[in-house]
């Protein structure tokens, strides 16, 4: 679990880790549907004090934050997942449940639930706390976005609803921190309370039917309001797995029951809801006070144009060319700064230091190695503000609606559209942008293909090589040889990338498909301060995870190519020296030891170097193949570098070694091939930390080089069988 | 008997039985969308499917296979 520690904005005393087992310290749990608020009310009470990880073996993100109350007491918040049950079978819901009842492994049971509701939309949101409610344990009910209610003309009565749950309800606003003192004292008396129970009772006849099964799950060691909740939850699903399946009896009289209530006429499937809903219809027809009939909503208005049959489309891609437009425009400058400001201290700490080793791992190793990396965190930056802001304000559960279709022919929901189009900027933040699809299996396919999607550092890969080897030549009159192999290599990844979803959907991450089931929620204003918390979380979380695994590396990379030390001739210009010592080193002798594992790909030892050596980002092996060939500081359109690439020849046979034919091998090989470190660490943390997410990043960097490979020696094989070779 | 699919878009009806695959059938009936629930299908996507239904005022999206598995009347 690591620690996200942003300034604080109410006075909290930093108390350690140890005094959180403390006596006085009062654990709550927050918990809601999505889109209720439930994040921006946690911000506002725990001040950003917050701790991200993720439950032991699953990949559902853990958040917990804390807060001091009025009194002096310590208060932690465990921020469960936005779900509308907790007795569904996705994994969310099941962490949530498993919390609630004190059974999550390494997770104190809740002293003090907090049920999220939206205002607006009371009728499904009171579903869940109906649930939460029959577990008995002290629980406050936040009732969040009154003033979007109130705008809407909803009159929520808050002491009816109180009455009506048995549970304290405080009227807040999230965004503007109103309310948030009630809540907190509400919280902290909430133990003194007399604990909610069910608000509904069953009819007598099922009550009759039910009682076995309760009986079991009681025998089972669940207290009698955790039974009641289970025996109806069972008795829609039938069957009985997880913590319950050790009980004995349990299947069978589940069994009898529904067969029990089917003859009576009962439909048991679909009972817990209406129980329910019947309940809740009592309960909004009592406390909610709506005047006159609601016309058609702004959000009406907005999907009718963003969604139409025609117009939605052209919108919609009209929106993504913008993103991805801005992204190299807003983007770009900030990179060049970035990139000025490590060259500018290279050379301050290169004069500080004497020559040696020690300026040379500074200066070359990390300033250089790290540097080629933080190059790509504006870009990754702007691209966290646009998922942010399309997630804000509604749009994202729109776009997945327009590519649902589209998505799964290959398997997938069209959530994953989104992500996969990130793969275009950056593999990183669109990995990460998968937490909003449901499934698991459909989420862990997402992460294995986004890398395929040719991102920004292959670009300098592309260039150099398109440059240098493919003449620009029309083609048809109106294209270029150059743009069409451009245009070529982010096809054959993206076709790819949906072609191996499918695969993994078919075999490997195979498993029974879950709903697609989806809400479209009202379009908001994204409240900035949230956006911009949100994007340097984001932002942080990839420094953390990728900064030091690219330091490491950029170290290692950087020992393996200075030593041993080749001593310099003495008519040895500065450059040729270099030339030597990379030729020389570790590096430059693991690229001749693999030489005969790339010959059959066309390439000579010096490009297996520039392959080892862009390991930690792809596109670090333009700037190793300048070192190679002795030309300081080499850039993807260096004229100097495109002459010697040209001009090689094969020391035996005087054969060019870069035809045009290894360069289009080379690019296919980048298409596929999982160089970038930064993608490896957030896929470990991703798809669940620790060796179980270490093994995800591995297969995938093995697959994927396995792909690259197979491919690249395909086109050089064919190519030369059909005299494409010179 | 008619289907939430066999909607055209503007039409109501009230849900008579949910069924199909069983976590599709939860979750829609988590959201509210039982016997006797009003619903309108609001639009179908630009690719024909899925398709937007509204339901005790909030939209869902869900796909044409999950709605062939729900009756209207
Ligand atoms: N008008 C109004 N808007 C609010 C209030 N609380 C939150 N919002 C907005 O509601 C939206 C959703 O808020 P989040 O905090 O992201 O909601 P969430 O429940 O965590 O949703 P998920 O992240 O989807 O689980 C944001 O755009 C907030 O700015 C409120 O009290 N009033």
């Amino acid at each position: 679990m690591d620690t996200v520690e942003a300034p604080t904005t109410t006075a909290v005393t930093p108390s350690s880790t140890s005094s959180e087992r403390d006596e006085g310290v009062l654990h709550a749990a927050l918990i809601g549907n999505p889109n209720t608020g439930k994040s921006t009310l946690f911000n506002a009470l725990t001040g950003m004090r917050q701790r991200v990880g993720n439950y032991s073996g699953v990949t559902v993100e853990r958040v917990e934050g804390r807060y001091q109350s009025e009194t002096g007491r310590l208060v932690t918040i465990l921020d469960l997942p936005g779900t509308y049950s907790v007795s569904g079978n996705s994994p969310d819901e099941e962490i949530a449940l498993s919390v609630l009842l004190g059974r999550a492994e390494g997770v104190d049971a809740p002293e003090v639930v907090i049920v999220v509701l939206d205002a607006q939309n009371l009728e499904r949101n009171l579903f869940l706390a109906s649930q939460v409610l029959e577990l008995g344990l002290p629980t406050v009910i936040a009732l969040n976005q009154v003033d979007a209610a109130e705008a809407a003309g909803l009159r929520i009565d808050a002491v009816e609803l109180t009455l009506e749950l048995g549970a304290p309800v405080v009227p807040t606003v999230a965004t503007r921190g109103r309310g948030l003192d009630v809540l907190k004292r509400a919280v902290e008396r909430a133990t003194e309370l007399p604990r909610p129970e069910r608000r509904f009772s069953l009819p007598p006849e099922l009550a009759a039917v039910l009682a076995p099964v309760d009986g079991c799950l009681t025998r089972g060691g669940l207290s009698p309001s955790a039974a009641a909740l289970e025996s109806l939850r069972l008795l829609a699903v039938g069957t009985v797995q997880g913590h319950l399946a050790g009980i004995d009896g349990l299947e069978a009289a589940v069994q009898r029951a529904q067969a029990d209530l089917e003859g009576q006429g009962y439909y048991p499937r679909a009972l817990e809801a209406e129980l329910r809903y019947g309940w809740i219809a009592g309960v909004i027809e009592r406390t909610v006070h709506r005047p006159g009939a609601s016309g058609s909503t702004l959000t009406d208005r907005i999907d009718s144009v963003v969604l139409h049959r025609v117009v939605g489309p052209i919108i919609f891609l009209v929106l993504m060319a913008l993103v991805f437009q801005s992204i190299f425009t807003w983007a770009s400058p900030l990179m060049d700064w970035v990139e000025s400001l490590i060259g500018g201290l290279g050379v301050a700490v290169g004069s500080l230091l004497p020559a040696g080793d020690l300026q040379s791992l500074l200066v070359d190793g990390v300033i250089a190695g790290v540097g080629s990396v933080l190059v790509f965190l504006p870009q990754i930056a702007v691209l966290f503000l646009f998922i942010g802001f399309l997630e804000d304000t509604g749009y994202m559960a729109r776009a997945a609606f327009i590519m649902d279709r589209f998505m799964r022919g290959v398997g997938l929901h069209g959530r994953s559209f989104i992500p996969m189009l990130s793969g275009y900027a950056c593999a990183v933040p669109g990995i990460m942008a998968t937490r909003t699809i449901e499934n698991p299996k459909d989420r862990l396919t997402t992460i294995m293909v986004v890398p395929l999607m040719s991102c920004s550092a292959r670009l300098p890969i592309y260039t150099l090589l398109i440059g240098t080897f493919i003449p620009p030549i029309a083609v048809a009159g109106v294209f270029n040889l150059q743009g069409l192999t451009l245009l070529a290599m982010y096809l054959l990844g993206t076709v790819t990338a949906l072609a191996v979803a499918a695969l993994f959907k078919k075999s490997l991450l195979k498993g029974p498909s879950r709903p697609m089931i989806m809400e479209l929620p009202p379009y908001r204003l994204p409240d900035l301060r949230s956006l911009a918390l949100n994007v340097s979380h984001r932002v942080g979380l990839f420094l953390r995870k990728a900064g030091t695994i690219i330091l490491a590396l950029s170290i290692l990379l950087w020992a393996l190519a200075s030593y041993p030390k080749t001593l310099p001739g003495a008519s040895m210009g500065e450059e040729a020296a270099r030339e030597a010592q990379l030729a020389n080193s570790f590096l430059g002798q693991a690229g001749q030891v693999i030489e005969p594992l790339v010959r059959p790909l066309g390439y000579d030892w010096k490009i297996g170097v520039g392959i080892l050596s862009s390991f930690a980002a792809r596109e670090v092996f333009v700037s190793t193949m300048g070192t190679i060939y002795g030309i300081g500081d080499a850039t993807e359109t260096s004229g100097d570098l495109r002459d010697q690439l040209r001009a090689e020849r094969h020391p035996r046979t005087g054969a060019p070694v870069y035809t045009p034919l290894v360069a289009v091998g080379l690019m296919v090989f980048y298409v596929y091939a999982m160089m970038c470190m930064s993608t490896n660490a957030i896929v470990v943390r991703e798809t669940g930390g620790g060796w179980q997410g270490a093994r995800w990043a591995v297969f995938q960097f093995a697959w994927m080089l396995a792909l690259a490979y197979g491919a690249a020696f395909i086109v050089y094989r064919t190519g030369l069988a059909l005299g494409l070779g010179a | 008997m008619r289907h939430l699919a066999d909607l055209k878009p503007g039409e109501r009806a009230r849900v008579a039985t949910v069924g199909g695959e069983s976590d599709a059938a939860r979750r829609l009936m988590d959201l509210g969308l039982i016997r006797g629930t009003t619903v309108e299908v609001v639009r179908t996507a630009p690719l024909g499917d899925p398709i937007e239904v509204r339901l005790r005022g909030f939209m869902l999206s869900l796909r044409r296979a999950e709605a062939e598995h729900i009756t209207v009347e």
